[in-house]
């Protein structure tokens, strides 16, 4: 049996506590994941679905409720826990990249391991280098962020998100700037890398096309989860 | 070079006109203080050289002679008028044995015996009025480098020899190895040889001032084997007033030092001193806010990168650490490249600048310690205004950040 890479269990989660505005945007949400998972999770506007993925990536701490990435309970864990936990466990994809810009692409790929090392060595390096090749730019690693296309530019941040060889990829609308034929080939990607390494993704999208195409799909509606939870 | 490092500097390049003007901001602001630290401390030390370069730092003199009344004033019955007493030429009580022991004061670099006194210099039908001045050529020269302004002959004072100033020299119509007669008030009279001309830049002292050998002085002023003052050069110039009275407390004589008969001078050199650190204080400031309010428009900018680079497991103490970096760095290269301009301003304004003699007004130099404290002092100040932005980028939230940034 898979192990578990996450495992969430009756996760709440309040904004304005003690305010007269105080609201309550995910109300128990009970979720697992499990190593190399292929997860849509879907749901409308405002149903808590960047929360609940900020509350995942450990970028924001739940109200209540336990967090556990690969068994570790990170309720637990102080900022400096969670901030090296989050870089070697979890890759992040965002909808607009948000590739650094000073940087080239190789040296985008590098970041997270140059921040997990501290210095830079050749190792990281030819990573990088093998990275950007599975997302066929090697001929494009010398070039910064606004020389290269939204496709390119996406494939980057893939390839950034795989550079920890974290087990576990939060995607934020990965497809939602692109093109049909660049969103193609960023989702193929990712499918890739999750059929050769066996690494679990977890994709928030507003495309029922790209959902559809996914392993395991979780609605979220109103804070809940109403489908798939696993 | 570790990854702080590396984040600082791409940020510096990546926002290349901020960079520029942060860095040119940090380069005037040294280069002000470079030039107006050297440009008043080698005007002090010009016009101190002058005004030193001709006297002792300090001279101890016989004590005043003072009137004692023998009548007990107290006494409400009494009415008398007490008169301040002419002071005569006195020597100094055993200065033989003062001499020495004022040499081996710590703070005291030389001592030199003086016998001084008017006297008439005549020649032919001219008769002048001048200062004699008894001494040890040896010792004095350690007080007072005459001989390095010798216009003509040299500065020998030795049987009867005799050095006088240029003024002189010209109202007598003499030159070197002419003959002089040296009248005293007390009607003694020598005739001397004269072996050297002197120019101190100082028309009254180039006029008056006569120097023979000691022995020839106490001869002619009545002061047979005493000396009626102590010249004094001390290592550090401006404690010679504590000094000074150290050696009055000790000795009991009138003791007095530079800073009090040139008290003007050095209340001008204290406001200049003042004025400058004012000024080098608001330079400081001007550029520290500077460097702050850039750093904090990068932050802004940077916010969507800093959440990144914290999603990506960036510790906020580290992101701290990148831009104090960044505030260091662009102050070293300011303060590195303020230093050559400020050497470069001092060198334009001695050469433009001059005395009306065509000598430069000052030396032109840089102390190697005012560029090492300028620099110091900049990446301290650089550090310090990036300590405001560098906290607001380690406390941002990533998730705002990168949502809003």
């Amino acid at each position: 049996m898979a192990e578990a890479i996450l495992q969430l269990t009756g996760v709440r989660k309040s904004y304005n506590i003690g305010t007269p505005v105080q609201a309550e945007v995910l109300h128990g949400i009970d979720l697992n994941l499990k190593a190399g998972e292929f997860a849509a999770l879907i749901g409308p506007s405002g149903s808590g679905k960047s929360t609940l993925l900020n509350i995942v990536g450990l970028l924001e701490q739940p109200t209540s409720g336990q967090v556990m990435i690969r068994g570790r309970d990170t309720g637990t864990l102080d900022e400096a826990q969670l901030t090296a936990l989050r870089g070697r466990s979890i890759g992040f994809i965002f909808q607009f990249h948000y590739l650094i810009s000073a940087f080239t692409a190789i040296e985008n790929v590098m970041m997270p391991r140059l921040i997990d090392r501290g210095r830079p060595d050749a190792e990281m390096r030819d990573r990088a280098l093998e990275l950007l090749g599975r997302v066929g730019l090697t001929d494009h690693a010398a070039k910064r962020p606004n020389q290269l296309s939204g496709g390119q530019q996406q494939r980057v941040a893939i390839a950034r998100a795989l550079s920890m060889s974290a087990p576990l990829v939060l995607a934020d609308e990965p497809t939602g700037n692109l093109d049909t034929k660049s969103a193609d080939e960023v989702f193929a990607l990712m499918r890739a890398f999750n059929a050769d390494q066996g690494i679990a993704f977890l994709i928030v999208t507003h495309d029922p096309r790209l959902a559809a195409r996914c392993d395991r799909v979780i609605e979220l509606l109103d804070g809940c989860v109403v489908d798939g939870a696993g | 070079m570790p990854f702080e490092w590396i984040v600082a500097v791409r940020f510096l390049r990546e926002g290349r006109m901020q960079t520029l003007l942060i860095i040119g901001g940090a380069t005037v602001g040294v280069a002000v203080i470079i030039f107006l630290t050297s440009l008043i401390t080698g005007l002090q030390a010009n016009l101190v050289a002058r005004t030193l370069g001709t006297q002792a730092h300090i001279v101890v003199r016989p004590a005043e002679d003072k009137a004692q009344p023998q009548l007990d004033r107290s006494r409400g019955d009494i009415s008398a008028r007490v008169e301040a007493r002419a002071q005569r030429l006195r020597s100094i009580d055993q200065w033989e044995r003062l001499l020495p022991s004022l040499r081996t004061m710590p703070d005291v670099v030389a001592a030199s015996s003086m016998v001084s006194g008017p006297a008439f210099a005549v020649r032919g039908t001219a008769t002048k009025s001048v200062v004699l001045m008894g001494i040890e050529p040896d010792q004095f020269l350690k007080i007072v480098k005459l001989d390095e302004q010798m216009v003509a002959g040299q500065f020998r004072v030795t049987g009867t020899d005799a050095v006088i100033g240029t003024t002189l020299a010209n109202d007598l119509g003499v030159a070197v190895g002419d003959k002089l007669r040296l009248t005293s008030a007390e009607s003694r009279e020598d005739i001397v040889t004269i072996t050297g001309i002197f120019d101190i830049g100082n028309t009254e002292l180039n006029r008056r001032w006569v120097f023979i050998p000691q022995r020839l002085a106490q001869n002619l002023l009545d002061l047979a084997g005493g000396i009626s003052s102590i010249d004094i050069t001390v290592r550090d110039i401006f404690r010679a007033e504590e000094i000074a009275l150290r050696i009055e407390g000790q000795t009991g004589l009138l003791v007095e030092s530079w800073m009090r008969t040139n008290a003007q001078l050095l209340t001008a050199l204290r406001s200049q001193t003042l004025t400058n650190q004012l000024i080098r204080g608001f330079v400081v400031l001007i550029v520290a806010l500077g460097i702050a309010s850039v750093l904090v428009v990068t932050v802004v900018q940077k916010s969507k990168e800093i959440g990144i680079l914290r999603a990506m497991g960036t510790s906020p103490r580290r992101v701290m650490a990148i831009f104090l970096m960044q505030g260091g760095l662009v102050a070293l290269i300011g303060s590195v490249l303020g230093s050559i301009m400020g050497i470069g301003l001092v060198h334009i304004f001695a050469r433009v600048y001059k005395n009306a003699d065509g000598t430069p007004i000052f030396r032109p130099e840089v102390s190697l310690w005012l560029m090492a404290s300028a620099c110091l002092v900049a990446v301290a100040v650089g550090l310090v205004a990036a300590v405001a932005p560098a906290r607001r980028a380690a406390r941002m939230d990533p998730v705002q950040a990168i949502r809003y940034g």
